[in-house]
């Protein structure tokens, strides 16, 4: 693969991630992420 | 074999240490899991770093985890109440694996440590025949796509919330981290285990004894992280890089890797998780890694350097 389009998608995703995270905390994902974590997860752990 | 390679290296008193890779390994064990009072007293952990991801495989029910699981949040996104579009989680998956790779499978993954520990058991170690391996690795990928993603966002059930599939039928994390130390701990949640726990507990049995005879298998065809990081190795700022010039083809590096990776033919490629192994059994110091900011060279350009 050409070495431009390797640089090209490296700091592209790059970008995107943060672009990703950034729309994702003004969405208040975090806080979802937050509760679904501090709760026992009965499913996980083979409890159903 | 593939897997005998020697986690402790002697050093110059005749004393054994740690290599680099176990070494890090274990900090970044203790640091996920970090909450050592959730594993006397039988809970979670609830501060807010919760709402950060880790990068590694590793459930947010364990009673020492300090943060989310990567796997069980997109999940939880895709399929939960309010069912969207996964962007903070994404957006941390893809940071992770553009800047890393799959160093996370070999440096950094509590579960992929437990496989390295189980591979040292001494019993005969097997080699899977290509004819199985090439095709099962695919299986991870079909892990990802069905029990991830696919599932939670589809198949909705009653109440309009998706279980985590992947979570609840397949990991095996999960079950060690999250399951065994809580059912140990409150006698309460151990009435409660069934069919579903006799499911998972022979599911991580399987594997566990798989580890034994070949190295890291959940890692080669279950892990849909390592799927997910798989995709980003040809592209992370992390890389390795084989320099043809010092290679003598004694195969040495291909013969030690975990993951049965054709080091001399694709350093780079998907199944290789960083571990290090190769390098440090290169006889030449043919094989380095690093954080590449711009693109590697192509190897006509590399050879016609004096």
């Amino acid at each position: 693969m050409k070495r431009k389009s390797v640089l090209f998608v490296r700091y592209g995703v790059l970008g995107l991630s943060a672009v990703c995270i950034a729309v994702g905390l003004m969405n208040q994902e975090h806080l979802e992420v937050m509760q679904k974590a501090v709760k026992i997860c009965l499913e996980c752990i083979g409890v159903g | 074999m593939s897997g005998m390679h020697r986690g402790r290296m002697k050093g110059g008193s005749g004393k054994r240490r740690l290599s680099f890779q176990r070494t890090v390994q274990l900090l970044s064990a203790v640091l996920v899991n970090g909450y050592a009072a959730g594993f006397q007293k039988g809970h979670i952990f609830t501060g807010g770093t919760k709402a950060v991801c880790v990068p590694v495989l590793n459930c947010y029910s364990c009673p020492g985890a300090l943060g989310a699981c990567p796997i069980g949040s997109l999940q939880a996104a895709v399929g939960g109440m309010k069912r969207h579009f996964p962007f903070y989680v994404l957006g941390l998956l893809m940071l992770f694996g553009i800047v890393l790779g799959r160093v996370v499978c070999g440096l950094l993954c509590p579960f992929g440590l437990v496989q390295d520990l189980l591979h040292k058991i001494p019993v005969p170690k097997r080699r899977v025949p290509k004819k199985i391996d090439r095709p099962a690795r695919y299986l991870k990928y079909l892990v990802l796509l069905a029990l991830v993603i696919l599932l939670p966002a589809f198949a909705v059930t009653k109440t309009g919330v998706t279980p985590p599939y992947f979570c609840q039928y397949v990991c095996p994390a999960g079950t060690l981290g999250g399951g065994i130390p809580l059912m140990i701990a409150d006698p309460a949640l151990r009435t409660l285990a069934g069919a579903l726990f006799s499911w998972k507990a022979l599911i991580l049995v399987v594997i566990a004894a798989a580890s034994m005879f070949v190295h890291r298998p959940f890692c080669r065809y279950l892990c849909p992280l390592g799927a997910f990081y798989a995709v980003f190795n040809r592209f992370s700022f992390f890389q390795m890089n084989l320099d043809e010039t010092k290679c003598i083809g004694c195969k040495k590096c291909e013969h030690i890797c975990p993951m049965a990776v054709e080091v001399t033919k694709n350093i780079n490629g998907p199944e290789c998780i960083r571990c290090g192994m190769c390098k440090a059994v290169c006889p030449t110091g043919a094989i380095a890694s690093g954080f590449a900011c711009g693109a590697e060279k192509p190897r006509a350009e590399r050879l016609e350097e004096p």
